[in-house]
């Protein structure tokens, strides 16, 4: 009992103080006015260069805004956001017109260095040194050859960088920041832009509709496999900021494609806003792969400060035998409110969400998916695992339903909780809605915590506690963990490490 | 919300049964003021919809179109209608206490040769004496302030009291028949208390009947405050007319090492909500939940659980199982609640729903709450169709397509009667799911 | 010369305060083998968890040495470290753990903890290869997590490999016999064997003398309410066999 005791204190000194990421770059900025009016989302619009369209559907979702109610959520609690008191729009001062990596602000590209972000691409043609990815090689599985991947730079609100772009063009494939692309390519995104998460969809997804200011797009043509591993790193950077992306990503018939996404931000004693909108459109036996590893600011030790990070995601199987694959490792921001879903609309679509979020300290995170059958012969699969320690409060919410016409549907859902500690709280809410009797759900859920007799035969053998804990830890979200590609998942495993241990993994 | 949102004719309606009534309800001061301030927190609120979280799925100011007339007192017809209203529990040689349209009549009722340590009186006798035990006890027993138990709370005039002394060990079952008589439909507001002392155990059946075709409105609560050491085995039968409108509310309160055995069964009304709220007060105390459902025609059955384990060493177990056929529509909420310091608890909850036809649905919607790190908690949930290799298993053996799927609805409801300890208890149940199985062919 | 391990006046007890260990004297010198036998309840893997340092127990009376080092005052993964290895009647699973990644992860802690340099993953999957084989692993099994889904024989094998990897100096084998079949026994018992060497010493604890026909004991001790009560050869454990614990538990009490 002892040894659980102390790594209970263990894990409770180390507070979320050891961030990694929390160092501020230095550098000017262009800000719109503080403050949310029509007047901020034409400033924004007009910085963009926007078609006319555009700015039509911004101020419409922004007048929508304004009649709406900011939700109160059962699990989470947080004090007022002054909409009035942010920054809606935060770039970095462009000493000229960027036209290769070599012209960006030396330091936006330190920042990335720092945060192992490899914005150069020579340094990836020439192979970086990697860390060791021994634990998936053991288990008989042959290390991925050195993949490119290519990278889309958020900073702030804009896009700063996209590398690769020259060797996707050959392939047909688009990746470019959303705003480049409401100008190179309005056809598409007036096509798709806001139908899977409508303007009116939510609060946040609202006012994200009204004044997000970057993202990315991809469009993969019909029949393409993506060469490569594509990827969005955000990063918020400036005081008083909110962050609102939007990501459009659609595979066209046929097409294959993976995306990875990840963030931080400094460490700041105030709250910063992010609600991002990720749509994505599978078409006819398309395939989409989207994984995340969310490490925002969680706050100090005292649970001051941090990103409140509200999110809608949300795929669309549009098309027969599409499928869509969601995967996060949620580690960081004070509060996670999101539910990364899909529309099983094609006959024979498949969702899947794959989840670890772990909190600590003061984190709230209430996160988990829906998926919503509509086509024939749909299936999806739920694996989410759930870590809380500390003083966290740690909530799964799902929801799987199958409508009236949903034949076949099938549905498995496992969710996993585990708990360190005794003031931390680990909560499953899980909503099954069947209205079609060829429907078949599966769901089950546990919670417990670390069995004591494990650790004491890991300590045993030789492993400290926590080292044991680690292991343990990784064993028990191994299942997701398998799910992302290889870097991220070296990556996840590092910083899962970090999130409940404080030391170096 | 903040927004001011219209009282429906049904809200309307109940508030003037509460105005028209509350001068005449029993109770003296004390249990005046407790039916006022249950009254404001159901005006306050309305009915639920479905936007209330644990009414989602059962909107109850959309369904309920009117509030009926109270029932008026029991005449010699309605008495005698009682007396020959079938029996499910008929010669189990239980003791049989009768509630006739919401009113206990004690001359239809078994009172006789009271085993020592028995106690049993009117609810509306031991309200009008406003006994501290009854003001302490009317409001709940558990925390909740769910707005239909106010509604009970406020409105309540009847039902039964049983008290067991401390020690005494009752072998013969309770039964409790709650029985509609009147075809024009009205609505009954009935509250009753089991009070079982520590270390005493009872057995304790109650059952809730009425004709068919009428839209008879029955909200009724059940409270059960359980001592150290005692064992309570509760079961409670939902037979009502088809036409009925049934809300039941059971609050429980379980002390130290003691054992909860608690069976719903529901086979009858339009409209029913079953709401349990248990609370595992006292350390090393272990319950048993099951509930079954055999849903037909339009039925809609809700069955909303709340357990906490509010101390060390809790055992619980909770099956739900629902068969649901033609339009009708099972309901599913069970939260397991683990307070901060109950550690060591063991808790597994599993629903199941087989669905018949196209039609039916199915909704379920398990939780955990766990604020403590030594535990072991678990749910499971499946929803789907009868197996068509096991009725194919079936029928390959000569067993006809209608038979088989009987079998396998028999095999699938009876581990949820196999709950109930007493032998006579499962007889009545299975008799029951076997004439519901017969009514479907 | 020191003794292996030296245990001198100790006592123990479990949280709660029943006693179990009530005044146990032994001397393992390097190179012996000690076969401790006793009833069910004599406190056997008591000792396997106090000499392992598990939580959970309280340490009332005694010192225990393991080659002159105060084995008590050191956490559990510093004595595995330092060359004390248990091989648990039980062992537990750990699922979503590769065998092989467990048995890297303890191999270079311990390394590391004597200041040695970690092995290369190539190289300890190659000595993970060839201890495997000489116990009839799979290599497959080595893939799997932890034991989880494994027979109670595979179980007890990968405690052998782990052993054999490891080169602990004491190996403390807590009824390993439990829960074998006969072939499963003699491969077990033909890894415990390869291990004998003059620089290390070994526990048995077995209620059984089944096993002890096929890793023969220097010294047999027959342990009965949490002391030693007899001590004698290799004849002692047939002795047993015959006439039972009886006589023990009545003298004990």
């Amino acid at each position: 009992m002892a040894a659980v005791q102390e790594t209970i204190d263990r894990v409770k000194g180390i507070d979320v103080d050891q961030y990694r990421y929390g160092f501020e770059t230095q550098i000017e900025s262009e800000k719109a006015p503080k403050g949310l009016s029509e007047d901020t989302i034409r400033f924004i619009s007009a910085k963009k260069n926007e078609p006319a369209w555009m700015l039509e559907w911004r101020l419409e979702a922004y007048r929508r805004w304004l009649t709406m109610t900011e939700p109160t959520w059962a699990r989470v609690g947080y004090p007022k956001i002054d909409y009035q008191d942010l920054y809606y729009y935060s770039a970095p001062k462009p000493k000229k017109k960027v036209a290769s990596l070599d012209e960006i602000d030396p330091e936006i590209l330190k920042t990335y260095e720092k945060l192992g972000i490899p914005l150069r691409e020579v340094e990836l043609l020439e192979g970086v040194e990697r860390p060791s990815a021994a634990v998936e090689t053991e288990d008989g599985e042959a290390a991925a050859p050195r993949t490119k991947i290519a990278v889309d730079a958020v900073f702030d609100s804009v896009s700063v960088a996209t590398t690769f772009k020259e060797e996707l063009k050959k392939a047909g494939v688009i990746f470019m920041p959303i705003s480049e692309a409401l100008r190179e390519h309005p056809d598409l995104v007036q096509k798709y832009l806001g139908t899977v998460v409508p303007t009116t969809d939510n609060y946040f997804a609202t006012l994200n509709s009204a004044v997000f200011s970057d993202g990315s797009f991809v469009y993969i043509p019909p029949g393409v496999r993506c060469p490569m591993e594509l990827s969005t790193y955000f990063r918020i950077n400036e005081r008083n900021t909110g962050q609102f992306e939007r990501t459009l990503i659609i595979a066209d018939k046929g097409a294959y494609v993976s995306y990875l996404e990840g963030c931080t931000a400094p460490q700041r004693d105030e709250n910063q806003l992010h609600a991002a909108v990720v749509e994505l459109v599978a078409l006819d036996d398309a395939e989409i792969k989207y994984s995340t590893v969310q490490n925002w600011y969680p706050g100090n030790s005292e649970g001051v400060g941090g990103i409140y990070n509200f999110v809608t995601k949300r795929g669309d199987c549009r098309g027969a035998n599409s499928k869509i694959s969601w995967t996060q490792v949620e580690t960081g921001s004070a509060i996670t409110w999101k539910y990364p879903s899909c529309i099983l609309r094609g006959d024979n679509s498949s969702g899947e969400f794959y989840s670890i979020a772990i909190s600590n300290g003061f984190q709230q995170v209430d996160s988990g998916t829906k998926m919503i059958h509509l086509g024939k012969n749909t299936s999806s699969r739920i694996i989410s695992k759930g870590i809380a320690a500390g003083k966290s409060q740690n909530t799964y919410r799902g929801l799987v339903s199958a409508h009236r016409k949903a034949s076949g549907a099938r549905n498995f859902t496992a969710c996993d909780s585990l708990l360190i500690g005794d003031k931390c709280g680990a909560h499953t809410v899980p909503y099954i809605e069947a209205k079609n009797s060829s429907a078949v759900f599966e769901h089950e859920a546990t919670t417990s915590k670390i069995s004591e007799d494990v650790l004491f035969y890991c300590i045993q053998r030789g492993l400290s506690q926590e080292e044991a804990v680690g292991l343990v830890v990784n064993g028990f979200v191994k299942d997701v963990l398998q799910q992302l590609p290889m870097e991220f998942a070296v990556e996840a495993q590092k910083l899962i490490s970090i999130s409940l241990e404080g030391s170096v993994g | 919300m903040g927004v001011a949102i219209r009282k429906t004719k049904a809200e309307l309606g109940l508030a003037d049964l509460y105005q028209g009534a509350r001068r005449y309800l029993p109770g003296g001061e004390e249990i005046t003021a407790v039916r006022a301030a249950a009254f404001d927190r159901f005006n306050a609120v309305g009915l639920p919809h479905r936007r209330v979280e644990a009414w989602r799925y059962t909107d109850l100011r959309t369904q309920m179109k009117e509030a009926k007339r109270l029932a008026s007192l029991p005449d010699d017809a309605a008495k005698t209608k009682a007396r020959e209203a079938r029996d499910l529990f008929a010669g189990a040689g239980f003791r049989k206490l009768m509630v006739v349209d919401g009113a206990f009549v004690p001359e239809l009722s078994d009172l006789a040769d009271l085993e020592p340590g028995l106690a049993i009186q009117p609810m509306s006798d031991a309200l009008a004496a406003d006994k501290p035990l009854l003001s302490q006890r009317l409001g709940p027993v558990v925390p909740d302030d769910d707005p239909a138990l106010a509604l009970n709370t406020a409105l309540a005039a009847n039902g039964v009291v049983i008290l067991v002394a401390p020690g005494t060990a009752l072998s013969r079952p309770i039964h409790v028949a709650f029985v509609t008589t009147n075809w024009v439909a009205t609505s009954m507001f009935t509250r009753s208390l089991v009070n079982i002392g520590a270390g005493a155990s009872a057995t304790v059946v109650e059952s809730h009947q009425g004709p068919d075709g009428s839209e008879y409105q029955v909200n009724t609560a059940m409270q059960l405050v359980v001592g150290d050491e005692a064992r309570i085995d509760h079961i409670k039968v939902v037979g009502e007319g088809n036409g009925a409108l049934h809300i039941g509310s059971l609050l429980a309160n379980i002390g130290a090492r003691a054992t909860f055995n608690q069976l719903g069964f529901v086979a009858g009304g339009s409209l029913i909500r079953n709401q349990l709220f248990v609370r595992l007060a006292g350390e090393g105390t272990v319950a048993d939940i099951r509930g079954g459902a055999l849903l037909s025609g339009t039925q809609h059955a809700d069955t909303t659980l709340a357990i906490e384990h509010a101390a060390e060493n809790g055992q619980s177990r909770e099956t739900f199982k629902a068969v649901v056929g033609d339009t009708a529509r099972a309901v599913f909420q069970g939260k397991i609640t683990v307070a901060p310091g109950a550690q060591k608890t063991d808790a597994k909850m599993m629903s199941r729903a087989l669905l018949l036809s196209d039609e039916a649905e199915a909704d379920s919607k398990p939780e955990l709450e766990i604020f403590a790190d030594d535990v072991q908690c678990g749910h499971g949930t499946t929803t789907g169709a009868i197996d068509d290799e096991l009725l194919f298993y079936l029928m390959a053996r000569g067993i006809p397509p209608a038979d088989a799927k009987a079998l396998l609805i028999q095999a699938f409801i009876g581990e949820i009667i196999e709950g109930a300890a007493n032998e006579s208890v499962r007889d009545a149940l299975t008799g029951a799911m076997l004439g519901w199985l017969g009514q479907r062919e | 010369m020191t003794a292996l391990l030296e245990i001198k006046g100790l006592h123990a007890e479990i949280a709660g305060g029943r006693k179990i260990i009530q005044g146990l004297d032994l001397t393992v010198n390097k190179g012996e083998i000690h076969a401790i036998m006793g009833p069910n309840g004599a406190g056997k893997s008591t000792l396997s968890y106090v000499l392992a340092g598990k939580p959970g127990y309280e340490i009332t009376a005694g010192e225990v040495y393991l080659n002159g080092e105060d084995l008590l005052a050191m956490e559990a993964d510093e004595r595995a470290a330092k060359g004390v290895f248990l091989a648990f009647q039980y062992p537990l699973e750990i699922p979503g753990v590769a065998t092989l990644t467990f048995l890297r992860a303890a191999f270079n802690a311990q390394r590391k903890a004597r200041g040695e340099e970690e092995l290369s993953s190539p190289d300890l999957i190659k000595r993970v290869r060839e201890i495997a084989k000489t116990l009839n692993i799979d290599a497959d099994m080595l893939k799997r997590p932890l034991n989880v889904g494994f027979s109670g024989g595979e179980k007890k094998r990968n405690e052998t490999l782990q052993m054999a990897l490891l080169q602990p100096s004491l190996c403390v084998l807590d009824e390993t016999d439990s829960g074998l079949d006969i072939d499963a026994l003699k491969v077990v018992a033909n890894g415990v064997n390869a291990l004998r060497s003059a620089e290390r010493g070994m526990i048995v604890i077995t209620h059984y003398q089944r096993l002890l026909d096929y890793i023969v004991p220097d010294i047999v001790h027959v342990f009965a309410a949490g002391r030693i009560v007899r001590t004698g050869g290799a004849d002692l454990a047939r002795e047993l066999e015959a006439t039972g614990y009886a006589q023990y538990q009545s003298e004990a009490a």
